[in-house]
């Protein structure tokens, strides 16, 4: 390149041709980003497949062990009916949060700037919130025999609800605090998928007698479509690693209704023993699902035509 | 499509669908607004109620008998025992003492630092990535990206035990190490802006004779001021929220974060039920930085999401 040529010949010292090297000014600059990337996610990623083919309970050496690690928990039932509880919380959250994220969406769309942009700063204040802080609030307000809820619905003649006291509904409130605190988050992504749709496809679609409901149904969500696989991929891999909001609510309880994948893993370092073969290879395999229902999602939802181009 | 009857163009047409259509949106408009917000208030409701009547004045919708007693307690100002001899007696008032000033200090510590050294390192990372010319540049990137795709706990288990090993377990520079260099998503955000960036101002600046080192220093950086001011926010958020790994390393109370003593202080019950009144004004402490961010840079983070969207 030209240019670097004419930069080191104008700056003569070593200093100066060092400052300028563009090599050595690259690698510098991307050398404590290295050292992160290297030290916090590479060497990590690797070390859980490694200590997944042993046994290891931290105290003594780790004992090289084969597929026995994965043998194991195949034939643990703790660990499937983990698996299931997760599966149906990701069936109870993603759905319903990602209509309510669309019809969030859309209702932002229908109002004039200045409240929309008030409207969306409200929307995002539950996703700024920690996790903890959601749960705690949640717990106070859904509590059977003090919180606001059944007061609520009491008015209503309902009878006193035990919400996440209820071993068959506990996890689905998990996904309602989840979606409480995640659906207008997803809902901005997408408002910001329908602003990339043009006007005159609706003026058209009008003219042609075509209602609301049409035009939402043959316009808004096919163009959506890049938006929205963007947003199932990213809400149902959060969702399958949920455990912050489960773990000062419930703690896997009622009975272990809300006993979720991460928990299954957590215990298996921390609270039933020590094992962290059977631990890493847990967390291997959940790795393993995701990428495989991330590609299955991707190709499903054909996300990489977007029907816009066929419209510009 | 089939051809139904010609509408007038005006989306405000007294057609039923429309009337039903407008009308639903303003119900859904409230409706969300009061979901959203009820919440909250009733945190504070909560916080500001006495104590003992936490108990028994469920449905009151404003604070009944308004005290700060309970964020007095969850400061450490005062304690269980105070409340006892004033007379406000109930058997899941804590006894504990809490301080969550400490815990406070902990997380902006922590946040504070990661916020630092990550838009640091990121920011100059991702200044390479997008304008420097080096050798294996857009496979090291391509490696980075991947890491995006791995679940956070088959980084934390062996991360655990790194920091375990090399006798960080239990100090601030153990909590803080994972994340004060770098996240993928940082080098990415930061990336694109410096992509975007307008090439003729720095060849300008090239021909001027500045160095490489002075180009990103004087030209590109003050140009990414915005999305640099943005990201530090967004992973000051982040890092103040996070839970599960500071629960991992962080458990002695000197390096305790608040998301991990909140957590701990709801385990403590003396006798089941939860200490609501005290919970809920540690709850309501624990959201004033949030809502802090949220009142001054609630637009920015609205926008950088809608940004974020499009890869």
């Amino acid at each position: 390149m030209i240019y670097s040529k004419m930069g080191t010949s104008s700056s003569p010292s070593i200093l100066g041709r060092l400052a300028n090297s563009e090599w050595l000014v690259a690698y510098l600059f991307i050398l404590p980003s290295l050292i992160g990337f290297v030290l916090f996610y590479a060497y990590p990623s690797v070390r859980s497949v490694f200590i997944s083919f042993t046994e290891w309970n931290l105290l003594s050496d780790a004992e090289y062990v084969g597929w026995a690690n994965y043998q194991e928990i195949f034939s643990d039932e703790r660990f499937w009916r983990a698996l299931q509880t997760t599966v149906v919380y990701v069936l109870w959250n993603i759905p319903l949060q990602t209509i309510l994220a669309l019809f969030m969406a859309v209702v932002l769309e229908r109002f004039s700037t200045v409240l929309s942009t008030l409207l969306r700063s409200i929307m995002i204040l539950p996703w700024l919130m920690p996790s903890v802080i959601v749960s705690l609030l949640w717990l106070w307000i859904l509590d059977p025999s003090l919180g606001i809820a059944n007061e609520f619905l009491k008015l209503f003649g309902v009878p006193k609800q035990y919400f996440m006291g209820e071993p068959q509904q506990a996890i689905a409130w998990i996904a309602a605090i989840n979606i409480w605190r995640n659906a207008g988050y997803n809902a901005i992504l997408i408002f910001a998928g329908l602003k990339t749709i043009p006007r005159s496809l609706y003026e058209v679609a009008e003219i042609d007698g075509a209602n609301s409901w049409t035009q939402f149904q043959r316009i808004t969500l096919p163009l959506l479509r890049p938006v929205l696989t963007f947003v199932l991929v990213t809400t149902v891999v959060g969702s399958f690693q949920i455990y912050d909001t489960i773990a000062v609510t419930t703690n896997g309880g009622p009975a272990g209704a809300t006993r979720v994948i991460i928990f299954y893993i957590i215990d298996e370092v921390f609270n039933r023993r020590i094992s962290m073969g059977t631990a890493t290879a847990a967390s291997v395999v959940l790795f393993c699902i995701l990428v495989s229902v991330t590609l299955i999602q991707m190709r499903f939802l054909q996300a990489n035509q977007s029907d816009l181009a066929d419209y510009s | 499509m089939t051809t139904l009857p010609a509408t007038p163009t005006n989306k405000f047409s007294p057609m039923l669908s429309n009337l039903l259509g407008n009308g639903l949106v303003w119900l859904g408009l409230i409706l969300i607004v009061v979901l959203i917000m009820f919440p909250f208030w009733w945190v504070i409701r909560t916080a500001l109620t006495q104590p003992d009547l936490v108990y028994t004045n469920t449905s009151d919708f404003f604070p009944v008998q308004t005290t700060l007693l309970n964020f007095e307690r969850v400061l450490g100002i005062i304690d269980g025992t105070d409340l006892v001899g004033m007379g406000i007696v109930n058997p899941n008032i804590s006894t504990a003492k809490l301080n969550l000033w400490l815990f406070m200090r902990n997380s902006f510590m922590f946040s504070g630092l990661i916020m630092l050294g990550q838009t640091l390192f990121s920011t100059m990372a991702a200044y390479a990535f997008a304008r420097l010319n080096f050798p294996f540049r857009d496979q090291i990137f391509f490696v980075y990206l991947t890491g995006l795709m791995v679940p956070a706990i088959v980084l934390f288990i062996p991360n655990f035990v790194f920091i375990r090993q090399i006798g960080l377990n239990g100090t601030f520079l153990g909590m803080v190490a994972p994340f004060f260099l770098m996240t993928p998503f940082t080098v990415f955000f930061m990336r694109q802006f410096f992509l975007s960036l307008n090439k003729d101002l720095i060849e300008a600046a090239t021909l001027d004779g500045a160095t490489r080192l002075g180009i990103f220093w004087r030209v590109a950086l003050p140009l990414v001021q915005g999305p640099i001011l943005t990201i530090a926010i967004l992973i000051f958020i982040q890092s103040w929220n996070e839970y599960l790994w500071p629960f991992l390393v962080g458990r002695d109370e000197s390096i305790r974060v608040l998301t991990v003593a909140l957590a701990i202080f709801r385990d403590q019950t003396p006798q089941g039920a939860p200490d609501w009144a005290g919970l809920m004004a540690g709850t309501a402490v624990a959201m004033i930085p949030t809502i802090l961010i949220f009142i001054f840079f609630g637009r920015k983070v609205v926008d950088s999401i809608q940004f974020s969207g499009f890869k």
